[in-house]
C-alpha cells in the first residue's frame, strides 16, 4: 500500500506550481475577470508546454503518455494558482469524452490539437439535473443537431463542444453553421459561460453508449474539479493565516485570538478530510475501480465544503480590506461557487454518494 | 498510488487469515460481539487468554522490535493485520491503553531492564496498563498537576490524586505523572514514573460515567512508594515523555473513529418509515448518511495516509488531531441519526427494541466522552492552529513562574 502520491508525480507538480506561480498571476486572472480577455492565453501556453494539458492522453495522440494521477496535480496546481484557463471544459471534459469514446478520425482529428492547446474544446455531458430556464434542450434531427444549452463553460472561447443528446454524445463545431452562442457574464467572471442555440448544427457522432461515457467523464470531472477546489482551499487557508499573523488589534496579532484559530483550525480539518478523499477518488479513477462512482462523490462533496469555508471564512479574516476589489478574496469566494456546482450542486453529489452507498450495501 | 499488497504483504495476509481462522470466531453480523453473556471477570480472562495466543503467535506488537518482544514488522503489516482481525470477534477497550500509549511510550523511554521486566508480559496480556495523566485541577491543563513525587533514598514517595483513568480499575500497572519539582515552572518540574496498581497506598474508586458504564476511575495515592528503578525517562523531563505517550495515543486512537455506521444506517433507515415511505427514501436521511460515510472513511483514508507517510520514514504528526475531530463528532452526528428515525420509537433502549439498535445507541452515548478524552475539541483545534497553521499560543501568565507560586 501507498496511499500518496509519487516522488516523480510530487516532481511533476512542483514544476506546475512553479509556472503557474509566474504567469496565472493576480493582473493575469484579473484579466479575464474584467473581460478583456476570455482566458489566460499566456498561461494556457506555458501549461500546453509543459505537457500539461495532455499528460492524461496517450503519446500516439499528441499526450504525453502519464496518467489521470498526474492530471488530478495539475488541477490541485491550478485550483491553488486560480488559474483562468479552460482545463475543466477542455481537458477534463472534452478531451477525456474523446479519449474513451471518440472514434478513431475524431481522436486522430481533435486529440492532439486539444493537447497542444491550440484548440479549446468543452462539453456539456449532463442531462440538465437542474433547471432555470425552459428552453428544450439539444436533441438529434437526422445527423444534426437542435436546441439550446445554457450556461455552457468556456462556450465563447471552445471550437469543438460534446454534446449529450437522448443518450448519444455529438460532436459539433462551434464556429461551423448553425450554431448561434452568446457570452453570459457569470459570477465568477475568470471563468466565462455562454449560452449555445443549435438549429440543425451538423454534428458526428461518438460510438458507443453515450449515456456511459458522459457519466464515466462526469465521475472523472468531479474528481479533477476535487483537485481544483482543495487547491483553491489551501491557498485560500494560507492567505487568511498570513494576514491574521501579520494584522494586530487590542494589542496583538488577530491571529492570536481563539476565535480566529479555530476558524482556521476548522478548515484546515475540512480541508484535510477533502484531500483524503481526493486522493481515494483520484485512486479510484486512474485504476478504474468499482468504488469510484463514490469515491468520486465522496471527493466532490467534500472539496466543494472544503473550499466554500475556506473562501467564506478566509474573506472574513481579513476585515474590511476583504471585502475590496482589490483583494484576492473575492476571487476565491467566486471560484469557489463556480467550481461547486458546475458540473452538479453539491446536494445532487451528496444524494448521488447516497445512492452509490445504499447500492454498495445491497 | 496503490492499496494493493506486495507480495510481502500479501503473503503475511494469508497467514494471518489462516493464524485467525484456526484461533478465533468469525463475526456473522454486526451485532455478533467477543464474550457475550459472560460478566466482567469471565470477560476479563477471556480476552487475556486471547492476547496470550496473539502474542505466542507474533501479532500482539507488531511494529514494536524483535528484542522487545514485538514482531519487527511494519506499519503497513499491522494494517493487514488489523483489516483482518476486524473480520472475527476479540475483545475490545482491554488492551487500548496498553498497547497503544502506555507499551509504546515504556518501549521509547524505558531502560533495558524496564523493558524486559515489562513489555514481553504485556504484549502476552498477563498485565493491563493505564495512563495516570489527569487529575481534578489538571486536564486540558495538564501542566497544573499536584500529584507530589517526593524523594526518598533510592525511591520515591507518591502523594495525590488522579481521576478518569481508564482501565484503572482492571490495571495492573500505570505509567504516572507526577510533580517532582516545585520551584519549576509547571510543566517543567513534572517526571514520568512507572506505577504497581497493586502496590500498598493506592486505591482505585470507579465512577459511574454518563453513558451508565464504568470505564474510568479515581485513583488516590497515600504514601506509595516507587523504585527509582521504575522512574520512566530523565527526572524533570516527564513533559516531553507524557507528549509522546500522547502523540502515539492520538495516532492509535484514529482507528476507533473509522467504521460503517453509515452502512448500519442504510439498514436502519431502509426499515423504519416516515409517512408512507422508507426513510431511506427521504433526502435529509440521505444526506445524513452521506456525511457519516464523509467522516467515518475519510478518517480511514487519513490514517492510512499517516500509515504510508510512516512507511516511508516521515512522522505524521499534530495534523491527526483533524482526526479526532471529525470521528468523535461523527459518532455523535451519526448515532443521532439513527436514534433520530425512530421519533418517540427510536427513544426505546436497544434491548427491548433489537440487536441492530444497540451499536449506534452505544456510539451516540460514547460521543460525548470521546469528544472530551484525550484532549478536548477545543485542545485539538489549538493543537491545528499552532502546530500546523503557526499561529501563536494562548495568552497565559503562568508560563515561566515557579510552581509553588501559582498554588492557591
Ligand atoms: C471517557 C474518558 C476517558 C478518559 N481517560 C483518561 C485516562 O485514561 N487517563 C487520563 O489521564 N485522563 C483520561 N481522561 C481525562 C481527559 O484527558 C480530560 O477529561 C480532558 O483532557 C479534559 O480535561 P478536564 O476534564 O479537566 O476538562 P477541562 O480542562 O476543565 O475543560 C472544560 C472545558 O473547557 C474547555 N477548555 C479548557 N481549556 C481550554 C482552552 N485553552 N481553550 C478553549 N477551551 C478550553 C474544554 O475544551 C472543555 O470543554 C478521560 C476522559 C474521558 C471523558
Amino acid at each position: 500500500m501507498n496511499f500518496d502520491f509519487s516522488e516523480d508525480q510530487r516532481r511533476l507538480q512542483a514544476e506546475v506550481r512553479r509556472v503557474l506561480a509566474d504567469y496565472s498571476t493576480s493582473p493575469n486572472v484579473r484579466a479575464v475577470l474584467e473581460g478583456r480577455t476570455l482566458y489566460c492565453a499566456e498561461t494556457w501556453r506555458q501549461l500546453a508546454a509543459l505537457g500539461a494539458l495532455g499528460v492524461a492522453l496517450p503519446e500516439a495522440q499528441g499526450g504525453v503518455g502519464l496518467g489521470l494521477l498526474e492530471l488530478c496535480l495539475v488541477a490541485e496546481e491550478a485550483g491553488r494558482a486560480l488559474a483562468a484557463v479552460p482545463l475543466l471544459s477542455s481537458v477534463y471534459l472534452a478531451a477525456e469524452a474523446l479519449r474513451r469514446a471518440g472514434s478513431p478520425a475524431q481522436q486522430a482529428l481533435w486529440l492532439p490539437r486539444l493537447a497542444s492547446g491550440e484548440v479549446i474544446g468543452t462539453a456539456a455531458l449532463a442531462a440538465a439535473a437542474h433547471r432555470i430556464s425552459t428552453a428544450p434542450p439539444p436533441c438529434r434531427v437526422g445527423d444534426a443537431l437542435t436546441g439550446t444549452l445554457h450556461a455552457l463553460p468556456d462556450g465563447m472561447a471552445a471550437e469543438i463542444c460534446v454534446v449529450l443528446a437522448g443518450g448519444e454524445l455529438a460532436l459539433v463545431e462551434l464556429n461551423g453553421p448553425g450554431v448561434t452562442r452568446q457570452a453570459l457574464s457569470s459570477l465568477d467572471p475568470s471563468r466565462p459561460l455562454a449560452r449555445i442555440e443549435f438549429a440543425a448544427a451538423p454534428a458526428t457522432w461518438l460510438p458507443g453508449d453515450g449515456a456511459a461515457t458522459a457519466r464515466a467523464v462526469t465521475l472523472g470531472a468531479a474528481t479533477l474539479l476535487a483537485f481544483e477546489q482543495i487547491g483553491g482551499a489551501e491557498a485560500a487557508l494560507y492567505m487568511a493565516r498570513d494576514y491574521v499573523l501579520q494584522r494586530r488589534a487590542f494589542g496583538r496579532v488577530v491571529g492570536g485570538f481563539q476565535a480566529v484559530k479555530h476558524k482556521l483550525a476548522d478548515i484546515y480539518t475540512k480541508l484535510e478530510l477533502a484531500r483524503a478523499h481526493a486522493y481515494f477518488a483520484a485512486w479510484a479513477l486512474a485504476s478504474d475501480a468499482p468504488e469510484l462512482p463514490r469515491a468520486a462523490a465522496a471527493a466532490r462533496v467534500a472539496a466543494t465544503a472544503a473550499y466554500t469555508l475556506a473562501a467564506e471564512e478566509g474573506l472574513h479574516l481579513h476585515g474590511g480590506i476583504g471585502f475590496t476589489w482589490e483583494m484576492d478574496c473575492h476571487l476565491h469566494l467566486r471560484r469557489a461557487r463556480w467550481l461547486g456546482q458546475i458540473i452538479g450542486n453539491e446536494h445532487l453529489w451528496r444524494d448521488a454518494l447516497a445512492t452509490a452507498l445504499i447500492e454498495e450495501a445491497a | 498510488m496503490n492499496f494493493d499488497d506486495t507480495p510481502e504483504e500479501a503473503a503475511f495476509r494469508a497467514e494471518v487469515r489462516a493464524w485467525l481462522a484456526a484461533n478465533a470466531q468469525p463475526r456473522r453480523g454486526r451485532e455478533d460481539k467477543f464474550g457475550a453473556g459472560l460478566d466482567k471477570p469471565q470477560y476479563l480472562a477471556a480476552a487475556k487468554a486471547w492476547q496470550a495466543r496473539k502474542a505466542a503467535a507474533g501479532y500482539a506488537a507488531i511494529v514494536m522490535p524483535k528484542e522487545m518482544g514485538g514482531f519487527g514488522g511494519t506499519p503497513a503489516q499491522q494494517i493487514v493485520y488489523n483489516q483482518e482481525e476486524a473480520k472475527f470477534l476479540t475483545p475490545d477497550r482491554v488492551f487500548e491503553v496498553s498497547l497503544g500509549t502506555a507499551l509504546p511510550t515504556v518501549a521509547m523511554w524505558g531502560t533495558p531492564a524496564q523493558k524486559v521486566k515489562y513489555l514481553a508480559s504485556a504484549f502476552r496480556g498477563e498485565h493491563i496498563w493505564c495512563q495516570l495523566f489527569s487529575e481534578p485541577s489538571a486536564g486540558s491543563d495538564l501542566g497544573n498537576l499536584r500529584t507530589r513525587a517526593a524523594r526518598d533514598g533510592d525511591g520515591w514517595v507518591i502523594n495525590g490524586q488522579k481521576v478518569w483513568t481508564s482501565n484503572a480499575d482492571i490495571a495492573d500497572y500505570g505509567i504516572l505523572l507526577a510533580r517532582t519539582d516545585w520551584d519549576q515552572p509547571k510543566s517543567k518540574g513534572l517526571t514520568m514514573f512507572i506505577l504497581d496498581m497493586k502496590a500498598p497506598g493506592v486505591e482505585v474508586r470507579p465512577i459511574r460515567q454518563a453513558s451508565d458504564e464504568y470505564h474510568f476511575s479515581e485513583v488516590f495515592f497515600s504514601d506509595v512508594r516507587i523504585a527509582d528503578a521504575d522512574r520512566l525517562g530523565p527526572e524533570n523531563d516527564g513533559w516531553k515523555v507524557m507528549m509522546s505517550a500522547l502523540m502515539k495515543e492520538r495516532f492509535s486512537l484514529g482507528e476507533n473513529f473509522s467504521g460503517d455506521l453509515y452502512a448500519q444506517l442504510i439498514g436502519l433507515a431502509k426499515q423504519v418509515v416516515w409517512g408512507e415511505r422508507p426513510a431511506l427514501e427521504d433526502p435529509r436521511v440521505r444526506a445524513g448518511i452521506a456525511e457519516t460515510y464523509l467522516a467515518q472513511f475519510g478518517v480511514e483514508l487519513i490514517v492510512r495516509r499517516g500509515m504510508s507517510a510512516i512507511s516511508r520514514g516521515q512522522s505524521p504528526g499534530p495534523e491527526m488531531s483533524a482526526v479526532k475531530l471529525i470521528g468523535a463528532r461523527a459518532f455523535q452526528t451519526g448515532g443521532a441519526l439513527a436514534i433520530e428515525l425512530g421519533g418517540a420509537e427510536g427513544l426505546v433502549a436497544a434491548e427491548a427494541l433489537g440487536a441492530q439498535w444497540r451499536l449506534p445507541q452505544l456510539l451516540w452515548l460514547a460521543a460525548p466522552g470521546a469528544r472530551i478524552a484525550g484532549g478536548t475539541d477545543e485542545i485539538q483545534k489549538n493543537t491545528i492552529a499552532e502546530r500546523v497553521l503557526g499561529l501563536p499560543g494562548e495568552l497565559r501568565t503562568d508560563r515561566d513562574v515557579p510552581f509553588r507560586a501559582l498554588e492557591g
